[in-house]
């Protein structure tokens, strides 16, 4: 593996509420390398990756960009990555754009902080950028306003901003949730030839197994802040060794499914991220708990490459649960 | 596969029994003023335009298309939310058109709907068992003193627990919600339920939970669903016949199998092959129909076949002059378009062999499991 671009190491975010503290990221250890896709799933409480920044949150941990750790540097060093080096591309274009300026002046102002150039020549590269993005007529479009624009093209200017100056790492948060499927395949291909054309790597947070199957190299399986399960694309599809993500690939209808195939969801309900059940998080609602289960928390275990699940059952009895109950459709 | 593909025409279109639902030449138009005292119409949004249907006893008919192709406006009429600018409504043969009043409400018996949003659509300051036993209340179908027992029993045939009826919307979670939804549209005993996008705001695995509900609740009292969603997977799963619709007008009408692999209408095609498959080495090997552009306004939409301005194989004139009918294809499908696709276009034999032997092979001799070494794994030519 090559040098990784982004490393996090024991990550806990927490944020204090009236009702307790929600620990929206309970110790989670990745890491990134150039070029790579990341697709991150699981239920509820994902978008936490964007909001480091947060005052308000409590943050430990290592976030270590090329070796940097972003959360010992001085806010004004931050801001300077945050945008120029890591960009983010979020779920509802509505309402991450500015309704009340041309898109393409938005997409200009990312050139007029960061590279301290005319408006003149920002705004050009803005147009420039909506052409690359694939929106037609980007001249035109670019004096227009977001209400104006499509839900496919303004989540196109969401990307066309994100790439402006041309990042290392890109962060989309359920980037195409609010979309059609077939602008979704669009704006997905969009950010794979994105992906690309400037060597990024990208983060792909979403709910939709899917979209993770068809884009990612590897897959973090999240549950309650934590993660459960790491691993390339086939492991988690083929081979997965936590029953949460079985859970999860057992529970979506597939097109390529017959009908007549019952879906299997999870019991009961994604935990609330304050009331943490003690031991491991899933255990309420695992159909395989064992005593050991509800007391202690179990720890990511390595199977093979970097494949590895954070599960007390031993892994024979995971490789015959997916082989005998899981896959067999 | 080819097994189930058998079984499924078999049993799918009960074209022999009369249709519970008969909509013919169905139109709504949403009329475009301008003016603030002396309106005048400029024009019209086309929303649904000559839509015919036919939903059969029992069935599930299953309704996609993309935002703004007019699906949830079609499932309005139906439930006469909107009265309908032409066309006529059959309801177990009696023309429900024009029916008021009296009439109306009695026919509401018979058809009812679940909502999109679990958050929008309960009142809020209804406690659980007001707003299930609200049917009753308005339509008089149980005494009064018994109301409350009648909810209990509605409650726990959906899976909430009974105890809660004193509870209040804001308490239950959004499957929940779904649930209580559900429970008020099945209180009547009604004949047809229309279900728009009925799971589209939950998290998946409360989605199965819903769907599992929807497909025993039906089984039970013999319901008939048109279930509306964009979620194309979960339409396949849940309906027996699926109707693809395109700016107001249905393009496609099939078995959900047939539809998957052997799509005719291009747009069909692209929304089938748009669609992830959660399945790395399927998805690596479908063939894509990549659509440009976005869906054109409603307001003037396309001559001839609406879809030629995007469509990759569209052929001038005909396409931009003459607009294509529904014409019978495989046995049970339809499709409006001059120039059908050729059988596995998205979907072809070959891909479906890995997913073939994780179905048919003994457990013990499914290479998927391991999936140990990836080289193996070679998309197309697994053995």
């Amino acid at each position: 593996m090559a040098e990784p671009l982004l490393e996090v190491k024991n990550l806990k975010v927490q944020f204090p509420t009236e009702d307790g503290v929600v620990k929206a990221v309970d110790g989670t250890s990745f890491s990134v390398a150039p070029g790579e896709t990341l697709g991150v799933v699981g239920e509820s409480f994902l978008t936490v990756m964007g909001l480091v920044t947060k005052r308000e949150a409590r943050i430990s941990g290592e976030i270590l960009f090329r070796g940097q750790d972003l959360l010992k540097l001085p806010p004004e060093d931050f801001r300077e990555i945050r945008g120029a080096k890591i960009s983010m591309i979020f779920q509802d274009p509505l309402t991450a754009l500015n309704p009340v300026h041309r898109v393409g002046n938005q997409i200009a102002e990312v050139f007029q902080v960061h590279r301290k150039v005319s408006k003149k020549e920002a705004f050009d590269e803005a147009i420039n950028l909506l052409q690359l993005v694939g929106i037609p007529e980007p001249a035109k479009r670019a004096r227009r306003y977001p209400h104006e624009f499509s839900g496919g093209m303004r989540q196109r200017a969401m990307i066309a901003m994100a790439l402006a100056l041309s990042p290392d790492l890109i962060i989309a948060d359920e980037p195409t949730t609010a979309l059609d499927v077939t602008v979704q395949a669009q704006i997905l291909d969009l950010i794979d030839q994105m992906k690309k054309e400037f060597d990024a790597a990208v983060i792909l947070i979403t709910h939709d197994l899917g979209v993770v199957a068809e884009h990612c190299d590897d897959i973090m399986v999240m549950y309650a802040g934590r993660m459960v399960e790491y691993g390339e694309a086939r492991d988690i599809y083929y081979g997965a060794h936590h029953p949460y993500t079985w859970g999860l690939l057992q529970s979506i209808a597939r097109m390529d499914q017959a009908r007549t195939e019952r879906l299997r969801p999870i019991k009961g309900q994604p935990p609330s991220l304050i009331h943490v059940p003690p031991g491991c998080p899933f255990n309420p609602r695992c159909p395989y708990v064992m005593d050991i289960c509800r007391t202690e928390v179990p720890q990511l275990i390595p199977a093979d490459g970097h494949h590895a699940s954070a599960c007390h059952l031993p892994l024979s009895e995971k490789e015959r649960i997916v082989k005998e109950e899981v896959l067999v459709h | 596969m080819s097994t189930h593909v058998a079984e499924r025409t078999e049993a799918a279109p009960r074209t022999d029994r009369a249709p519970l639902l008969k909509l013919t030449g169905i139109k709504k138009h949403f009329p475009l003023t301008r003016g603030i005292i002396f309106q005048k119409k400029i024009g019209a949004v086309h929303a649904v335009d000559g839509v015919d249907l036919e939903v059969y006893p029992g069935e599930t008919l299953g309704l996609v298309g993309e935002t703004g192709c007019g699906k949830s406006t079609l499932a309005r009429v139906i439930m006469r939310l909107h009265e309908s600018t032409e066309g006529t409504i059959q309801f177990e043969g009696r023309d429900i058109t024009h029916l008021e009043g009296k009439e109306l409400r009695a026919l509401r018996r018979n058809m009812q709907m679940i909502f999109q949003d679990p958050y929008a659509s309960l009142n809020p300051r209804k406690t659980v068992g007001a707003i299930i036993g609200e049917p009753f209340r308005l339509h008089g179908t149980v005494p009064k003193n018994r109301i409350r027992d009648e909810v209990k029993q509605i409650m726990q045939l959906v899976g909430l627990n009974p105890e809660h009826y004193n509870r209040y919307p804001h308490a239950f979670s959004g499957g929940q919600r779904q649930r209580i939804g559900f429970a008020r549209a099945l209180a009547l005993r009604p004949k047809l339920i229309v279900c728009d996008e009925p799971v589209s705001a939950l998290d998946v695995s409360i989605q199965a939970q819903i769907l599992n509900l929807l497909e025993d609740i039906q089984e039970e009292f013999n319901l008939t669903y048109v279930f509306i969603a964009h979620d194309l997977s979960v339409v396949k799963h849940v309906s027996d016949r699926v109707a693809v619709m395109y700016l107001g007008k249905i393009v496609e009408l099939a078995p959900g199998e047939t539809l998957y692999k052997n799509p005719k209408h291009p747009y069909t095609g692209a929304l089938m092959s748009a669609v992830p498959i959660a399945d790395p080495d399927l998805a690596t090997v479908k063939k894509r129909i990549i659509l440009e552009g976005d869906v054109p306004s409603p307001i003037n939409p396309p001559l001839g076949c609406r879809f030629h301005p995007r469509c990759p194989r569209a052929q001038l004139p005909i396409c931009a002059e003459q607009e294509p009918q529904l014409l019978p294809q495989h046995p049970g499908q339809v499709a409006a378009c001059h120039f059908p696709l050729e059988d596995r276009a998205v979907i072809t034999e070959d891909i479906e062999t890995p997913l073939h032997k994780a179905e048919d092979a003994p457990p013990d001799g499914q290479t998927a499991a391991k999936a140990p070494d990836p080289s193996q794994w070679e998309p197309g030519n697994a053995e």
